[in-house]
């Protein structure tokens, strides 16, 4: 290590905008926070959005036919569509990071090639049941 | 290899195993559901009542949930672990994720087996 790296002060913190802007992250590191961001959103609000139309769906004929109306307004079709931008992300991200669990693409061209697939992938999901709810 | 020996710590392996053996279950609850919802019949109140209505069907989404509350203590702990740095704070976050985990799993038990 050369002397001049040795007298920079370490740690370095960075601040939110550092990170968004001036740093370019590659892309697992993408994937990474976005599975933490898209894991947090589901753990809350998302399950307990959920849970309520399952209670309300399941409870009678009446409570069916009112999540059905609900879900058509936009405001809970945006609700749907970020939910299920956040499952694919978490799931196909999930998928990728059990495949380096088993020692599978963690060389660095693999891990950014199967780290753009999980973006598209999960976007392209997100897109298809977004043509289904509209 | 991690070799020191004090009792009670298990250096997270437990959880990082824990939490992909529960991620493994959610993947195969999530492809069953999406078969029955898009492979049978036009979904309607009926079709929908007795899609929860079959014990099997219970009892995997009763197990879904459970692994998605463990799952996401895991996920969750080591979100605070990693930004929440005093510790009541991170403390009280804690145990308020517990509650709400808690209680996902509570209300559907409650959903399921009304």
């Amino acid at each position: 290590m050369s002397s001049a790296t040795a007298r920079k002060p370490r740690p370095k913190y960075l601040s939110l905008p550092a990170i968004l802007f001036q740093i370019r992250l590659p892309l697992p590191a993408w994937v990474s926070i976005l599975h933490r961001v898209s894991g947090a959103l589901l753990v809350f609000p998302f399950v307990a959005w959920l849970l309520y139309l399952l209670d309300a769906s399941l409870a009678s004929q009446a409570g069916f036919d009112h999540i059905r109306h609900y879900l058509g307004l936009p405001l809970a079709k945006l609700g749907l569509l970020l939910f299920a931008w956040a499952y694919c992300h978490h799931l196909c991200a999930g998928i990728r990071f059990l495949l380096l669990d088993l020692n599978k693409g963690i060389e660095l061209g693999a891990a950014r090639r199967s780290s753009l697939i999980v973006l598209i992938v999960s976007l392209a999901l997100t897109a298809w049941i977004g043509v289904m709810i509209w | 290899m991690n070799k020191r020996v004090i009792t009670g710590a298990h250096y997270g392996t437990r959880d990082w195993l824990a939490q992909r053996i529960t991620a493994v279950i959610m993947v195969v609850y999530t492809v069953i559901v999406f078969v029955c919802v898009l492979g049978g019949k036009p979904m309607g109140y009926a079709v929908w009542r007795d899609l929860f209505a079959q014990g099997w069907m219970r009892v995997a989404t009763l197990l879904f949930v459970a692994s998605l509350a463990w799952h996401a203590w895991v996920g969750v702990r080591d979100i605070l672990m990693d930004y929440i740095k005093p510790d009541g704070l991170r403390l009280a976050l804690q145990v308020l994720t517990i509650l709400l985990l808690g209680a996902y799993v509570a209300w559907t038990i409650q959903v399921l087996w009304r």
